[in-house]
């Protein structure tokens, strides 16, 4: 538990930072709580880590126009416990409140959670379903990203070298919408074996707009297209749920087979959409 | 002087908190990583990552290389040095030569290879991974059963059936049991490889002091005297030239009831290097190269009546030793089989167990070390047979406990049972409940196709371990209080508490016993330079065995002081009372502090008195003393999903009279969040090629605070005549009686479906299966 010799920056600013990050075999610590433990089991061995705790304007909770736009410093608890995302975006709010634990929650990221892309993370399923925009900067340019375009494979995302996330966009969620976000945790390290966030927005009894977003199921989060446009086209709860994974390679580990894992995604799929349906108006 | 006078309340039966919690609670308790030391160095262990292989070379020049590296240990430097002891002795056990290095073969993934020595720890680790080690892999088996099979890899090449020992234990006729049997039922139930998972890991600071020829080792351990004689053995040195000193210990759980390679390893390169080395073990070396508890695969036969009386019953135990014996490895089983026939009144037994060797970690003491598999194996063995008749758990039970009369009883297994009432603790444990009207809930859920379970346990164990004919190296327990000059009280326990809260416990009975104020007393122990020989805490004996000797101290005190009032008041005619001496006749008094200067000043003496007040007391037990208890656990399972909810959790438990109620409270509650973890969630897993799957936290799954359901417990009280204090010892009754509490629970929600066992850990996945595969989701 005795990470190699590392070079360690705190860059001011985020020019600064950009100007660190353009080069060379660096790593971004931002909060650190998956770079650190591989760092500590030395699977990770970077040579030179830049620490983005200390640049100013990354950190940050705000509403413009029917968007939120959050940091990507901004701590899972702070976007667990802010008014804004609580009332705009609260399917967000709920999702962060389902990582790790409260000591995680308060070190931990939202940009560091995106760009680590982990297969078993709790936002990339919430962002999908929110059809949350990704902000990436270099100190070329700042392009965004649809999340959906985003998360590209196990650790892999869209970010090229040199790009930081800048902040991620949420488009507000409608106060009529249901939400829920259903997580069966690993007992043992607390990520999501599987893991669904559903959103529903009702007009009359008829499901109006249905999305669903699944992590940890495969090598990255997914929408589940399929179960969306059954509901969408006034089909059941359970149909829908069934059609969860169809055409997905389910991750198989100790704790749940493949064909369980597919199992549980639909039973939590199925759970989540009551949840969300219940609390739509 | 007169603080410490007249203290009329009683203290033991009291709930008062920890003395050792504020230093705790508040970071300022030292632990062997805190210690530092002028010049010391620290040491970085190469581990194998073959659980086979053999050895083709080891090149060690580059990390010679490293700057900050003084030294490269490997195994040709310490072949001549003495073996890693094994305590057990069983007639024909195959004892593999231990060596503190890894010779020409490895045996095991995470077997010591070589020792990096550096003037700092974050290069000693660097250092490490540059010696190249040329390993031949060879054929691993991890399995025990599987090592077993005809073809199976050798893990010592030299015993090619893997069997280290085989060992038969038989009472009574179980060949006309079984013919007398108008029913037989059998089952094999497993009790898989746990990974003990103290808080704090091993870690070891050495000193050598070249002028006075001497060591000093500070070492996390259950068992300071005992590493000393043999670490000394080890190094062929005078055990009185080594210091062995244990400071704070974040727990053991029988993890630190052993003498490790590595302890012995730091002592010879602290005299190698003339410098103070500090090893501490990361959390990924606990988990491969600390022992590993249970690791059982038992193949039971119960022969019974019809009416449900219990006749025989037979055993196989398959014990996967792992590659090595550590202190206890082969000795763990053989508390199985002592325990085997339960609270029942077995008329045979009869039980052969075959010790297996595996390429995996040695297995050793764990929380309970055989008893939790006993108990695992009988109560489901009852509840098995108990379904078979169509009977009540609980009426088979009550049916087949040994009478509350009937103390001391003879078991089959040639053990005296000291005293009990079996049956109150269910009878409470069911009033708790409402044992009836939940079995009536039940029967409306199950009607509603709900999956609801009722188990229950009634476990017995066996504690206050032990009697020295037992025992490889005594089982006695030792105690020394001194009265002070000034009438404050020095306590010195050679059991050597780590978390268990003798420290409060043991100035309790102090206090109570000279009439002193609880904190006067300052209770010294795990420092053998300090304190007198003594034998350590584990088997939960610290109070039973320790407390014991406590006690036949204080009354060789009591004696003594009490001349010294007789003295001082001119009267023979005197008694003690709260802390003062009391002429019978006159009612005039001394006080505690008084006496005390009188021994130490010594102007005058009672006649054959020496000064001072000290007095040290070596107490045998006469035997093993035998806690019980009912324990009630009410789950719902969800059909969906398999997960398991535990609804209730009521444990009423009998560990002899109390002490202090508020830690026999913590040891049951942390004794339960053990036998939860074994039961629901924990695993070691090892592949096929012997390589540790759940080799971090990440993986392993150790219960959390969150996961605890609210644990109802209470207590009977039935005294043991073992010892003066009555007491029985509760450090592993929770584990114990757990397990199987929420596996006959389970298996009772599931029976509906044709369930009628499950191996633990009970994972949803598992417990998914079975529903899927009985139809039971349709």
């Amino acid at each position: 538990m005795i990470p190699q010799t590392f070079e360690y920056t705190a860059p001011q600013t985020l020019e600064e930072a950009l100007g660190l990050i353009a080069g060379g075999d660096r790593k971004i610590l931002a909060g650190g709580m998956s770079l650190i433990p591989l760092m500590k089991l030395r699977l990770a061995t970077p040579g030179e880590v830049v620490d983005l705790g200390r640049v100013s304007g990354l950190n940050g909770i705000s509403e413009n126009g029917g968007v939120v736009s959050i940091g990507a410093m901004t701590t899972h608890h702070a976007i667990e416990t802010s008014r804004v995302t609580r009332a705009h975006c609260p399917l967000l709010a709920e999702t962060a409140g389902h990582i790790g634990d409260v000591q995680v929650r308060n070190v931990g990221t939202l940009g560091g959670a995106v760009a680590h892309a982990d297969p078993a993370a709790d936002y990339p399923a919430a962002l999908l379903a929110l059809e949350a925009q990704i902000k990436l900067i270099s100190a070329q340019a700042t392009r965004s990203v649809a999340a959906s375009d985003f998360f590209l494979d196990a650790f892999t995302t869209a970010l090229e070298p040199g790009e930081i996330v800048l902040e991620v966009e949420v488009p507000a969620e409608d106060q009529s919408e249901g939400y829920s976000y259903e997580k069966v945790p690993h007992p043992a390290s607390g990520f999501a074996v599987v893991g669904i966030a559903a959103r529903i927005k009702k007009d009359g009894n008829r499901i109006a707009m249905a999305r669903i977003g699944v992590t940890g199921m495969g090598a990255h989060a997914f929408r589940a297209l399929a179960a969306e446009k059954v509901l969408e086209n006034g089909g059941s709860v359970a149909d829908a749920a069934a059609t969860v994974g169809d055409g997905e390679t389910p991750n198989s580990d100790l704790y749940a087979s493949a064909d369980y894992r597919l199992h549980l995604a639909r039973v939590h799929a199925a759970r989540a959409l009551a949840t969300a349906i219940s609390r739509a108006s | 002087m007169a603080t410490t006078i007249s203290k009329p309340a009683t203290l033991v039966g009291k709930g008062i908190r920890r003395q050792e919690d504020p230093r705790l609670i508040t970071g300022t308790a030292v632990y062997v990583d805190d210690i530092k030391m002028p010049g010391m160095h620290h040491a970085a262990i190469v581990r194998s990552p073959h659980a086979a292989a053999r050895i083709a070379g080891i090149n060690t020049e580059a990390a010679l290389a490293h700057p900050g590296v003084v030294a490269v240990f490997t195994g040709a430097d310490v072949k001549n040095l003495g073996a890693v002891p094994c305590a057990s002795s069983l007639p024909g056990l195959r004892v593999p030569h231990h060596h503190l290095l890894a010779q020409d073969r490895v045996y095991y993934t995470g077997h010591p290879v070589a020792v990096v020595v550096a003037t700092d720890r974050y290069v000693a680790a660097d250092a490490a991974s540059l010696v190249e080690v040329q390993y031949d892999p060879q054929p691993a088996v991890a399995d025990p059963e599987k090592a077993l099979a005809a073809g199976a890899p050798a893990v010592h090449p030299q015993w090619p059936d893997n069997t280290s020992f085989t060992f038969h234990q038989e009472g009574g006729d179980t060949g006309q049991a079984f013919r007398d049997a108008e029913i037989v039922v059998k089952q094999r139930i497993t009790s898989q490889r746990l990974i003990p998972t103290s808080i704090e890991t091993r870690g070891v600071v050495a000193e050598w002091r070249p002028g006075e020829k001497s060591l000093t080792m500070f070492t996390s351990t259950q068992i300071p005297h005992l590493v000393r004689t043999l670490v000394a053995g080890i190094l062929g040195m005078p055990e009185n030239h080594l210091r062995v000193i244990t400071p704070e210990v974040g727990g053991g759980f029988g993890s630190k009831l052993n003498v490790y390679a590595e302890e012995a390893l730091m002592c010879y390169i602290a005299k190698e290097i003339g410098k103070p080395v500090k090893w501490v073990e990361s959390r990924r070396e606990n988990f491969q190269a600390t022992i590993h508890g249970r690791g059982h695969v038992d193949y039971y036969e119960l022969a019974a009546k019809r009416d449900g009386t219990m006749l025989g019953l037979k055993l196989k135990l398959i014990q996967d030793l792992g590659a090595y014996h550590q202190l206890l490895t082969p000795a763990i089983p053989t508390l199985s089989v002592l325990m085997m026939p339960g609270l029942y009144k077995f008329k045979s037994i009869s039980a052969d167990i075959i010790g297996v060797f595996t390429n995996c970690v040695p297995t050793d003491a764990y929380r309970g070390a055989g008893r939790p598999e006993a108990t695992h194996g009988i109560e489901r063995m009852v509840d098995i047979l108990a379904a078979e008749l169509h009977m009540d758990p609980a009426e088979i039970r009550f049916k087949n406990f040994v009478g509350k009369d009937e103390f001391p009883y003879a078991t089959t297994t040639g053990l005296f049972y000291d005293s009990g009432n079996y049956a109150l603790p269910l009878q409470n444990a069911m009033a708790q409940v409402d044992y009836a009207g939940l079995r009536q809930e039940q029967a409306t859920a199950r009607a509603a196709g709900k999956l609801m379970g009722i188990g229950l346990s009634t476990y017995g164990e066996i504690c206050a371990i032990g009697p020295s004919a037992a025992m490889p190296a005594g089982g006695w327990e030792s105690a020394t209080v001194k009265i002070e000059p000034s009438g404050k009280v020095t306590v010195m326990t050679g059991a050597s508490p780590h978390g268990q809260g003798e420290e409060t416990t043991f100035a309790q009975i102090v206090a109570d016993e000279l009439g002193v104020d609880i904190d006067d007393v300052m209770v010294v122990h795990g420092d053998t330079a300090v304190v007198q020989y003594g034998i350590g805490t584990f088997g939960s004996r610290g109070t039973a065995v320790g407390g014991a000797a406590l006690f036949y101290a204080l009354q060789e005190l009591k004696a003594k002081i009490k001349k010294f009032g007789a003295m001082l008041l001119g009267s023979d005619n005197v008694s003690l009372v709260g802390g003062s001496c009391v002429d019978d006749a006159t009612g005039k008094s001394v006080s505690f502090a008084e006496m005390a200067v009188a021994a130490y000043h010594a102007k005058t003496l009672p006649p054959n008195t020496q000064p001072g007040l000290v007095a040290t007391y070596f107490w045998e037990p006469p035997n093993f003393t035998f806690p019980f208890g009912a324990h009630i656990v009410v789950t719902d399972v969800d059909r969906e999903t398999g997960r398991i909810s535990i609804r209730r959790y009521v444990a009423v438990d009998d560990c002899g009279k109390i002490i202090n109620p508020l830690l026999v409270a913590g040891q049951v509650h942390g004794g339960v969040a053990q036998g939860l973890g074994q039961a629901l969630w924990e695993e070691a897993v090892y592949d096929e090629q012997g390589q540790l799957i759940t080799g971090e936290l990440t993986d392993y799954a150790l219960p959390k605070a969150s996961f605890m359901p609210l644990i109802e417990s209470s207590h009977t009280e039935t005294p043991s005549p073992v010892n003066p204090l009555g007491v029985k010892g509760v450090g592993e009754a929770g584990t114990i009686g757990c397990s199987p509490a929420v596996v006959n629970s389970v298996v009772d929600a599931l029976s509906p479906l044709g369930v009628r066992h499950i191996d633990m850990p009970l994972t949803p996945q598992k417990i998914w299966k079975l529903i899927v595969q009985s139809g039971g989701l349709s």
